[in-house]
C-alpha cells in the first residue's frame, strides 16, 4: 500500500492504494465514478480511456502510482452540463446505443480534437482504431466528431 | 385484442411504491402476444402490463417493460403511447420495469418488442386520451364530441377552453376504462414516424447511465469466478488459502460453476483468482477440438438426415439436371462479446434476495435466481439495469445465478465481474454449422433442383437434450427457401458438442442466409445469369411463404421490392471505379425484409476492402427511422465482424480466444459508408434488432466472388481466400 495524490475532474483526492492498481479501478470502485468503463483489461478496446495530463490513456493499464501529482479528467468532468462540443454532437448525432463503449470514444475524440481541431476521416479513424464499438456506432461516431469539429452537420 | 385496465391507486402502490397519484392504466396482452421470448420458453402471463401513468403536474410516465440494450426501446415503445395520448412529448420520462410478474413478460429477445407491444400500448394510450376528454367534456358539461386533445391539453373547440391533463387525471381516473376507445388515423401521427431524440442518449455521453457493472450497494464486496476451462469440468479439492492470502480477499468458496474469489474490490478480485491455485477433473470434454467436431460434421453431412421441406423429388431432379454443383459451407461457432462483460450484483438474506442484473430474460432469470436463493420468486426483487449490449447473451442468466449464489455463501452483498477472458470463454455460442449443399440447372439453365444437408451444434439439443426437435432454431432461413424452385429439399441433423449454444443476434438466420443467398449466386455463374435478375424472375409472382404454426408468412413480393429498392441506390449494372465490385443478398427474417448491395475491392495481397453498402428494409410500419437505420447499421457491423473477422476455435474442449487480439472485430477503420433505406409501409411493424445481420456475409462474399471469381464457403473470410494468383 501507499499513498498518492492527484487531482480527479478538478478535485484534489488521495489514493491509498498499492501502486499496481490500475486507476480504472480506484477510480470506479473507490471514487464511483463508473462512468470509465471496463471493457477488456488489456488496451484492446478503449473502453476505459480518460485523460491524464490532458492525454487519452488506458486506465485499465495505467498503475495509479502514475498519475501521483498529476491530473485525471474523466467523462464525467469532460463538461459541467454536456456542453462540451463533443457531447453536443453526439446528442445531435444519436450516436450511443447501448452507450457502453461511448464514454470511451468521447475521451479519445476529445484529445483528438484538442490538438487538431479540424481532424481528417483518416485522424479519427486513426485516433480511434484502438477502440470497439460492438453495437456499430462508428459511421455516427465518424458524423458527431466532424460535426463538433465544423460545428454543424457534414 | 388486449384488455386495458384501470389500475386503482392502492393496486398500484403496491406495485411502484414510489410513484405518486394520478390516472394510471395498465394493458393486458393476450397470450398469444406475449409469446415472443427466447423460443422455447413461452410465457403466458395474464396481468397488466403495460404501464402509464399521467399526474397532477402533467407528467406522463410509461413503465420500459422491455430491456434497454441499445435497441432503442426505451424511446420507441414511449413514443407510441404517447402518439395516441396525445402527450406532450417532451413532459414524458421513462422507467424501468423490474422483473415481477404484474408488469408482465419484459423478456427481450427476436426482435419481437416494437412488433409485440404496437397494439397494445397504442390502446393504452387511446383510452387514457379517451378517459381524459370525457373528464373535460364533463367538467364543462359540454358534448364529448366538440372536444379534441392537443399536445397534453384538451381543448373544447367551439369556446377555445382548453385544460391541461395535469388538472384533469383525478376525474379521469374514477372513469370506467373505455374498451374500444378510437385510435388514430395513423396519417394524423405526430410522434410515431419521426426519429425524435433517443431518450437514453444525454446519460449515455456524460457517464452517468447506470449499467449492471456500475451498481453499488452499501456493504458490497467483489468477486471473481475460477470455471473450469474445458467445458463441463468440475474443480478438484483446492488450497483457498492459494487465494486468501492475496491482499483484500476475504472469502473463497465454491458454488456451481466453479470456485469463487471474493474481495474488497474488483481488482482484488481479479488478482485473488490469479493466486488460487486450482486444478480442473476435465471430464471428456477435453477430447473436443474444432477438428473433432469438423470430423463429425464432415460425417453426419454424408448420411440422410432429418427432413425438414421436401418439394417434389430433388433428388431425381438432381440426377436428371444438365449441369449439377455441389458445395461444402462451414460456419465456426461465435462469441457475442457484449462490450459490457457479464456481471451481477446481489444481496441475500434469509428471507428476500434483491439482484441488479442487465438482463435481457427476466421471467427466466427470476426463476434461476429463486431457485439459486431457496425462496419463492416472491421474495426475489430482479431490478433490470442498462445493458452494455445483449446480442442474445443475456438471454441466458447464468451470471446473475452466480451472484446469488455468492452472496449467499457469504452473506454479503457481492457483485461478480467476468474479465473479458471469463465472457469470451465462457459464454453460449452461435452454434457452429456445416452445410452440403447441391443444386441442378436444366437444359436452359433453370434451377430444377435445390437439396441442402445441413449439420449444426443444436440449441435446442443444449438446453434440452432429449428434444425430438433439435432442429427448431436451426433451420429458419433454410427451410424457408423463398426462391421458385420446383424440386426443394432441405435435411437437418444435430452434431454432439460439449459446446454450451446459444441464441446470438439473429440466431440461425446468421448462418443460413450466407449459405443459401452465396450458393444461389453460384447457381447464377453457372448459369450465366446477372445475380440480380435471377434474384427478381425467382421471387416473382407474388407467392407466399408460411411458417408452420405461425399467422405470418413470408411474402416474395416484398422480398423481390427490398430487393429491387437496394439494387437501385446502389446503382446495380453502373459502371464502378476499378478495381471494385458489387454483390447482393436478400433475406427474410423477424418478420422482416431487408436486402444489401456491398461494394468491395481486394488489394493483391488479399486485403479486403468493404467501401460502401446499400441496404433496403421492410419492417412494416417505421416508428423510428432514425433507430431503424441505427439497428441496421449495427446489424451490419455485428455481421461483417463475424464474416470477416472473428470465429471461436475449440482446442481440447477449451476455447482458444481469450481477448480482443484472438477474437477480433470490425474497427472504425474499416467501417464501410453505410446507406438505409425504409420500404414505406402501412402493414404492421416488424423487428429491425436482427434482420440486418444475417444478408452482409453473403453480400460481401458475392462481391468477392464479383471481384476475383474465388467463392468463399467458410467464415470468417481468409486472406489465402482472396489472392487473386492462386
Ligand atoms: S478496458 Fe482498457 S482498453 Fe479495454
Ligand atoms: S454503443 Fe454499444 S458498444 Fe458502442
Amino acid at each position: 500500500m501507499a499513498s498518492f495524490t492527484l487531482t480527479v475532474n478538478g478535485k484534489q483526492v488521495t489514493a491509498e492504494a498499492d501502486p499496481a492498481t490500475p486507476i480504472l479501478w480506484f477510480l470506479r470502485d473507490t471514487l464511483g465514478l463508473t462512468g470509465t468503463k471496463f471493457g477488456c483489461g488489456a488496451s484492446l478496446c478503449g473502453a476505459c480511456t480518460i485523460h491524464l495530463d490532458g492525454q487519452a490513456i488506458r486506465s485499465c493499464v495505467t498503475p495509479i502510482s502514475e498519475a501521483a501529482g498529476k491530473t485525471i479528467t474523466t467523462i464525467e468532468g469532460l463538461s459541467a452540463d454536456r456542453g462540451h462540443p463533443l457531447q453536443k454532437a453526439w446528442i445531435a448525432e444519436d450516436v450511443p446505443q447501448c452507450g457502453y463503449c461511448q464514454s470511451g470514444m468521447i475521451m479519445t475524440a476529445a484529445a483528438l480534437i484538442a490538438v487538431k481541431p479540424k481532424p481528417t476521416d483518416d485522424d479519427i479513424d486513426a485516433a480511434l482504431g484502438g477502440h470497439i464499438c460492438r453495437c456499430g456506432t462508428y459511421q455516427r461516431i465518424r458524423r458527431a466528431v466532424r460535426r463538433a469539429a465544423t460545428g454543424g452537420p457534414r | 385484442m388486449s384488455p386495458v385496465t384501470s389500475v386503482s391507486r392502492r393496486e398500484f402502490l403496491r406495485i411502484v411504491p414510489a410513484a405518486g397519484a394520478g390516472l394510471v392504466l395498465g394493458v393486458r396482452l393476450s397470450a398469444a402476444m406475449n409469446a415472443t421470448g427466447p423460443r422455447g420458453r413461452p410465457s403466458a402471463l395474464f396481468a397488466p402490463n403495460a404501464f402509464l401513468q399521467v399526474d397532477a403536474r402533467g407528467d406522463v410516465t410509461i413503465w420500459a417493460s422491455k430491456s434497454e440494450m441499445g435497441q432503442g426501446v426505451r424511446t420507441s415503445l414511449p413514443m407510441i403511447v404517447a402518439e395516441e395520448l396525445d402527450a406532450d412529448w417532451s413532459r414524458v420520462r421513462v422507467e424501468q420495469a423490474w422483473a415481477d410478474p404484474r408488469f408482465g413478460d419484459l423478456d427481450t429477445g427476436g426482435s419481437s418488442s416494437v412488433r409485440t407491444r404496437y397494439e397494445p400500448m397504442r390502446r393504452a394510450g387511446a383510452a387514457a386520451r379517451a378517459m381524459l376528454v370525457t373528464a373535460a367534456a364533463q367538467t364543462w358539461g359540454a358534448d364529448r364530441s366538440a372536444c379534441r386533445t392537443e399536445r397534453g391539453a384538451v381543448v373544447h373547440a367551439p369556446t377555445g377552453r382548453r385544460i391541461r391533463y395535469g388538472d384533469l387525471v383525478e376525474k379521469a381516473a374514477a372513469l370506467p376504462v373505455p374498451q374500444d376507445a378510437p385510435l388514430k388515423d395513423p396519417k394524423s401521427f405526430r410522434i410515431v414516424g419521426k426519429s425524435l431524440p433517443r431518450t437514453d442518449t444525454p446519460s449515455k455521453v456524460d457517464g452517468s447511465a447506470v449499467y449492471g457493472i456500475d451498481v453499488k450497494v452499501p456493504g458490497m464486496l467483489y468477486a471473481a469466478v475460477a470455471r473450469s476451462p474445458v467445458f463441463g469440468g468440475k474443480a478438484k479439492p483446492f488450497d483457498a488459502n492459494s487465494a486468501k492470502t492475496s491482499p483484500g480477499v476475504r472469502a473463497v468458496v465454491p458454488i456451481s460453476t466453479g470456485v469463487a474469489v471474493v474481495a474488497d474490490s474488483t481488482w482484488n478480485a481479479l488478482k485473488g483468482r490469479d493466486a488460487l491455485r486450482v486444478d480442473w477433473d476435465e471430464g471428456d470434454g477435453a477430447a473436443e477440438s474444432s477438428e473433432t467436431l469438423r470430423a463429425q460434421f464432415e460425417t453426419l453431412s454424408q448420411q440422410p438426415g432429418k427432413i425438414v421441406r421436401d418439394d417434389g423429388d430433388a433428388a431425381a431432379a438432381l440426377e436428371k439436371a444438365a449441369k449439377r454443383l455441389e458445395a461444402v459451407y462451414e460456419l465456426p461457432f461465435q462469441a457475442h462479446a457484449t462490450m459490457e462483460p457479464q456481471n451481477a450484483t446481489a444481496s441475500w438474506q434469509k428471507d428476500r434476495c434483491e439482484v441488479w442484473a442487465p438482463v435481457q430474460t427476466p421471467s427466466w432469470a427470476l426463476a434461476d435466481i429463486a431457485r439459486a436463493a431457496g425462496l419463492p420468486p416472491g421474495a426475489v426483487r430482479l431490478n433490470i439495469t442498462l445493458l452494455g449490449g445483449g446480442f442474445g447473451r443475456r438471454i441466458n442468466p447464468d451470471y446473475a445465478v452466480e451472484a446469488v449464489e455468492i452472496s449467499k455463501a457469504v452473506t454479503a452483498p457481492v457483485k461478480t465481474v467476468w474479465s473479458r477472458a471469463d465472457d469470451l470463454q465462457h459464454d453460449f455460442y452461435r452454434p457452429a454449422s456445416f452445410h452440403r449443399i447441391k443444386g441442378g440447372l436444366d437444359v436452359k439453365g433453370r434451377i430444377a433442383s435445390w437439396h441442402h444437408r445441413l449439420v449444426s451444434t443444436s440449441i435446442k439439443a443444449y438446453h434440452e437434450p432429449t428434444a425430438s426437435d433439435p432442429e427448431e432454431d436451426e433451420i429458419g432461413g433454410a427451410r424457408d427457401l423463398p426462391y421458385a424452385v420446383p424440386n426443394v429439399h432441405v435435411e437437418y441433423a444435430a452434431a454432439r458438442s460439449i459446446v454450451p449454444r446459444g441464441w446470438w443476434r439473429s440466431v440461425e438466420s446468421s448462418f443460413n442466409a450466407f449459405v443459401v443467398e452465396s450458393f444461389l449466386d453460384e447457381l447464377a455463374a453457372a448459369a450465366h445469369r446477372d445475380p440480380l435478375a435471377l434474384r427478381k424472375e425467382l421471387l416473382s409472382g407474388g407467392r407466399t411463404i408460411a411458417y408452420p404454426g405461425q399467422t405470418f408468412v413470408q411474402d416474395t413480393t416484398r422480398l423481390k421490392a427490398v430487393v429491387d429498392l437496394a439494387a437501385t441506390r446502389a446503382g446495380w449494372g453502373k459502371p464502378l471505379a476499378k478495381g471494385r465490385a458489387r454483390g447482393i443478398a436478400a433475406h427474410f427474417s423477424y418478420r422482416t425484409y431487408c436486402a444489401q448491395v456491398a461494394e468491395v475491392s481486394i488489394g493483391k495481397d488479399g486485403a479486403l476492402r468493404v467501401h460502401r453498402v446499400v441496404c433496403a428494409v421492410d419492417c412494416g410500419r417505421a416508428i423510428h427511422p432514425g433507430i431503424i437505420a441505427a439497428q441496421m447499421e449495427g446489424g451490419i457491423v455485428f455481421g461483417l465482424s463475424a464474416a470477416l473477422k472473428s470465429g471461436i476455435t475449440i482446442e481440447k474442449g477449451r476455447v482458444k480466444q481469450a481477448n480482443f487480439d484472438e477474437y477480433e472485430v470490425l474497427r472504425i477503420d474499416e467501417m464501410p459508408e453505410v446507406e438505409v433505406h425504409i420500404v414505406p409501409s402501412d402493414q404492421p411493424p416488424t423487428g429491425v434488432g436482427e434482420p440486418g445481420v444475417p444478408v452482409i456475409a453473403p453480400a460481401v462474399c458475392n462481391a468477392i466472388f464479383a471481384a476475383t471469381g474465388k467463392r468463399v464457403r467458410r467464415l470468417p473470410v481468409r486472406v489465402e481466400d482472396l489472392v487473386a494468383t492462386s
